[in-house]
């Protein structure tokens, strides 16, 4: 265990400082915020006076230094347009987020092993070939796009739910069922392969020898199997959850991290978004591991007593066969940080 | 007509009573091209205690018939017609429930790949007791008990610690040794074993064999043995359906057709078998290769390959007849092929050759 | 051991049969015999063309401001055709921006999608067939890559050089480097241990020449599919960059900004969101379908079933029933 974990550690460790680095000097190169926060016929005495108290005025290195002795102690810095704490404005951000990953994920999931299992009971039937569109769709719809129409037509013309906020069931609704669409979508076909490869393999007609029921057979014998490769990639799926989903969270003004992210950007609100960045990046880094357990869990093959690497292999190949030529429709990101802002 | 067929052997002193009696199995295949029919007219018995082989090369129809008696086809492969009848009733006939409740108690199933066989993810115990879970409602602990006494019959050391650990944990004669053991959890009455050496190493194949020979006994069981492997048929098994294109050539005592083959096919592959050859010698062989099973001919599925090859065979299809006592064959030339062999003393000892 | 022989599986020689039955089948003539993918590659075929000539001929119409057309209902023939598809709050035909739109949206996927490809495969080839630290190295550097916050990289872009198009194009097509960079080396890095590759060794050929000669012509279908999904991909990403503002600037025009700029007349004017956004669907569908189908046709275990003819077909779906 502890060789796994220093080995996650390092492997995880290197990109992440590259990011943190890079968002640090990336996010300097966006423009001097005292441009946005000083009224436009502001005194040079008024700039530098800014620029002292934000220690802008400081050269990069010596601002990136000052940051890093912060992380140590904990001390995120100061947001510019409120003047709170960094730290605890991405903290406070961050359940939003992880309730609408959860949720979504779990909706995602549930209906992908139905709707997977069945297609994939019979192959090339009317119901996979349905399904297959169906997924399709669900990937290849935008969703700024889906939640407007969503929008539209359940909040404006039906009046059923609300069209922004997180207050009360419905104002759930939209949201998730607009960023459910690409989880289901991905996993679908994913659980459709793994069950079809998994049900003609001779293990399930060892099953039948021995009298077990369909219902047995398809989830106790084929579903355990197919839940490793869907595994790695739900993982995968919710890491791009986690990061935030930007495009959706602004739409319905829900406080979540990738909202945070965003209006810091737009902002130059740089302590900010360092501490959403390092926030996810930690939390991502913990998903990983889970991930990875609950990999062990489901497949022997890769347990500890394997090795770590061995496990890593596996999982790196399940995503391989995920990009490669029999692979499902959308190809995952699997990228660990903010990634996926592109997705959202 | 079977039973008044094959009488019991002279080795073989207990009463032998029919398990199994398989009649006219017809086997289809559905491809584009149309409807392929892989097993024609297969009729065999198996009885209690004793071995009956179902040998052929791959592609005869020898798997398709196991997988039909067991209810294993394919999706694409259905079973056309025939019956076959296990202690009294007709498995073509049963409903899916029915065959389930039959699918281990009456019936078991060693498949050729254990590896591929066993399930992965669950633990050899969870797999071995899971016949007792389902057919005798088990609970946990005692059906984990029944897998640790199971795999004590079959000669695994160390059951109580080896019974948690996974498939990929074991060698390939202990995962055919666990595969075997799941066969005959629930003592079934037919045990069907699927060319059960094919994937192991040579002294592993024969540890295999003797094992399964200790269970039938024990057991009392009727075994249906496929194979290839005419030196496995000539060890184990006391009767012998030699297949060729989905149909049966030749049936009868191992002995007696071993000793005397009544058809050009057997009497083929009895001779290709390298028995006393010499350097600079050629080894015999038969000329040609099985028909495409789309382009069986009319009459005769052997007329390609056969030596006595004549019009008729080209016509007429020869159906299974007595040819001895206690031996059928599949040919209009049964005779001469008979009366050839006993003029051939090589052939004669074959059978012993083999062992 | 004294054993028959064994004989090639009957199954098996049904399948080739068929194939040497029809002989080997054109692309086109697969394609054709898939219905799904045959629509696909018509709608695609259809923005191509709208893309490459629609704005000569459009163009005009696009910035054509009328105040007495502010925000038309489309499907109306009484508004003449230019207002087929109703028009904005300028009072400009929709029909026309979305033409020129077309362009602008294309004009950024294809060339990222390209570069990517281009790019990516290569680093992703010659990496795998090197393997050892040359892999390590690149794939670490994919993961740095992968983990970037790409809304950050495209804001700095947006902020400390010009907006333009060519920009968003670089950034997605970085962004989206890794992901061929993967697969192009676990193929490789497969390829490079099998027989045909060790033989090329054994003649002395240089590793470039055996990647050129032996690797490449093997992984490209796999690329090519894997670059059909990626335009849809990198589609949407353009349009959602678009939408936060941070992509395509007025007054250029992309769908996904259409979408964004129409969702606060959304009330009242509900075309000028949706339309847009149904042309973003229906493409990245129909390049979804595309990819699938590509995925059989370049697969030569799978191809056999593209080239059934309807006859064969049929009979296929009564067995496939039947079975059941």
């Amino acid at each position: 265990m502890l060789t796994y974990l220093r080995k996650r550690i390092i492997s995880s460790g290197l990109p992440l400082l590259v990011v943190i680095v890079g968002v640090f000097a990336l996010a300097r190169m966006t423009g001097n915020p005292a441009a946005l926060y000083l009224p436009l016929n502001a005194t040079e005495a008024m700039r530098e006076d800014f620029a002292v108290r934000n220690g802008l005025d400081q050269p990069i290195w010596v601002q990136m230094a000052q940051y890093f002795g912060g992380i140590l102690r904990l001390d995120f810095g100061e947001s510019m347009r409120t003047g709170e704490s960094a730290g605890a404005m991405a903290l406070r951000a961050f359940p939003a987020t992880l309730q609408l990953a959860g949720t979504t994920m779990a909706l995602a999931i549930v209906l992908a092993v139905i709707v997977g299992s069945a297609a994939a009971l019979k192959p090339n039937g009317i119901l996979d070939r349905f399904s297959s569109f169906l997924s399709m769709t669900a990937a290849s719809i935008p969703d700024f796009w889906l939640a407007i129409v969503g929008i539209w037509v359940f909040a404006i013309t039906l009046g059923w739910v609300p069209t922004s906020g997180v207050v009360g069931m419905a104002a759930w609704v939209l949201p998730v069922a607009t960023l459910v669409m690409r989880p289901f979508g991905t996993l679908v076909q994913v659980v459709r392969g793994a069950m079809v490869s998994s049900l003609s393999e001779p293990y399930i007609k060892l099953a039948r020898a021995k009298g077990a029921t369909q219902y047995r057979v398809v989830g106790a014998h084929a579903l355990r199997n197919a839940a490793a490769p869907g595994l790695t990639v739900a993982g995968d799926l919710t890491v791009g959850l986690v990061n935030g989903a930007v495009v959706v969270e602004t739409i319905f003004g829900w406080p979540g991290i990738g909202k945070l992210m965003i209006d810091s950007i737009l902002q130059r609100d740089f302590a900010v978004l360092q501490a959403c960045v390092l926030l996810t990046a930690v939390a991502i880094f913990v998903l990983n591991i889970l991930i990875d357990i609950g990999y062990a869990l489901l497949d022997p093959r890769v347990r500890p007593s394997a090795g770590a690497r061995k496990r890593r292999k596996a999982r790196v190949e399940h995503r391989g066969q995920q990009n490669g030529p029999k692979a499902p429709t959308t190809p995952t990101t699997t990228g660990s940080a903010a990634t996926a802002v592109l997705d959202a | 007509m079977m039973t008044e067929m094959l009488e019991p052997t002279a080795q073989s002193d207990p009463p032998t009573d029919t398990v199994l009696e398989v009649t006219g199995l017809d086997v289809d295949i559905r491809t584009p091209q149309g409807t392929v029919r892989v097993v024609s007219q297969v009729s065999f018995a198996a009885r209690r205690g004793q071995t009956l082989a179902l040998l052929g090369e791959s592609g005869c129809g020898k798997s398709m018939t196991a997988k039909a008696i067991a209810g294993l086809l394919d999706p694409v492969a259905s079973v056309a017609g025939g019956t076959a009848v296990l202690d009294g009733q007709d498995l073509n006939q049963m409903n899916p429930k029915q065959r389930r409740a039959v699918a281990g108690p009456g019936l078991g199933i060693v498949f050729q790949d254990a590896l591929t066989a066993l399930n992965p993810v669950y633990t050899i115990g969870t797999q071995l007791g899971e016949a007792f879970r389902i057919h005798r409602g088990a609970s946990k602990k005692q059906a984990k008990a029944e897998a640790i006494d199971l795999m004590r019959r079959v000669g695994i050391p160390e059951p109580e610690t080896r019974v948690n650990s996974y498939p990929h944990q074991f060698s390939g004669g202990m995962r055919q040794r666990i595969l075997i053991a799941m066969a005959v959890a629930l003592s079934p009455q037919l045990l069907i074993a699927d060319e059960p050496t094919t994937a192991l190493d040579v002294t592993v194949q024969a540890q295999i064999m003797l094992l399964l020979r200790k269970l039938r006994t024990e057991q009392q069981m009727a075994v249906v043995l496929i194979t290839h492997d005419l030196a496995v048929v000539a060890e184990e098994a006391d009767e012998v359906c030699v297949m060729y294109a989905g149909n049966v050539v030749e049936q009868g005592s191992v002995d007696k057709v071993f000793s005397h083959p009544t058809h050009p096919y057997t009497k083929g592959l009895l001779e290709s078998v390298p028995t006393d050859a010499q350097r600079g010698e050629g080894l015999s062989s038969i000329p040609g290769s099985p028909p495409e099973l789309t382009k069986i001919p009319a009459g005769c599925v052997y007329q390609d390959r056969c030596p006595l090859a004549s019009a008729i065979c080209r016509q007429e299809r020869p159906l299974l007849r007595d040819t001895a006592d206690g031996q059928r064959a599949a040919c209009h030339f049964a005779e001469k092929v008979s009366a050839a062999k006993t003029d051939n003393d090589d052939a004669n000892n074959v059978k012993e050759e083999i062992r | 051991m004294t054993q028959i022989q064994d004989q090639p599986v009957p199954g098996k020689t049904v399948k080739t049969s068929v194939a040497q039955r029809l002989g080997r089948p054109s692309m086109l003539s697969m394609l054709l015999r898939d219905k799904f993918a045959t629509v696909a590659a018509v709608i695609l075929g259809f923005v191509l063309l709208t893309a490459a000539f629609g704005p000569s001929l459009m163009g005009e119409l696009a910035t054509n401001q009328d105040l007495m057309f502010m925000n038309k209902a489309p499907f109306d023939p009484a508004n003449g055709w230019a207002y087929f598809l109703g028009s904005d709050s300028l009072g400009r035909s929709m029909l026309a921006r979305m033409v020129v739109a077309t362009q602008t949206t294309l004009l950024v996927a294809v060339p990222a999608v390209l570069v990517a490809l281009f790019l990516g495969s290569l680093w992703g080839v010659w990496a795998g067939y090197h393997r050892g630290r040359r892999e390590n190295i690149s794939m670490r550097l994919a993961d740095i890559i992968m983990s970037f916050p790409s809304l950050l990289l495209a804001v700095v872009v947006l902020f400390v050089f010009s907006p333009s198009a060519a920009n968003i194009v670089l950034i997605l097509a970085i962004t989206r480097i890794p992901i061929y960079m993967r697969t192009a080396r676990a193929e490789s890095a497969e390829l490079q241990s099998r027989t045909f590759v060790d033989a090329a060794r054994t003649f002395g050929t240089k590793p470039n020449s055996i990647i050129v000669r032996h690797v490449i012509p093997v992984v490209t279908p796999t690329l090519l599919t894997l670059a059909t999904l990626e335009f849809c991909f990198v589609m949407l990403a353009e349009s959602s960059l678009s939408f936060l503002g941070i992509g395509i600037q007025p007054p250029d025009v992309s769908w996904g900004l259409m979408v964004a700029q129409g969702r606060q007349y959304l009330q009242t004017a509900w075309w000028l969101s949706i339309l847009p956004g149904l042309a973003i669907v229906i493409t990245a569908v129909a390049a979804n379908v595309l990819a699938a189908w590509m995925r059989i046709a370049t697969d030569p275990a799978q191809r056999w079933r593209l080239t059934l003819d309807k006859q064969a077909k049929k009979d296929l779906t009564a067995v496939i029933k039947d079975a059941k």
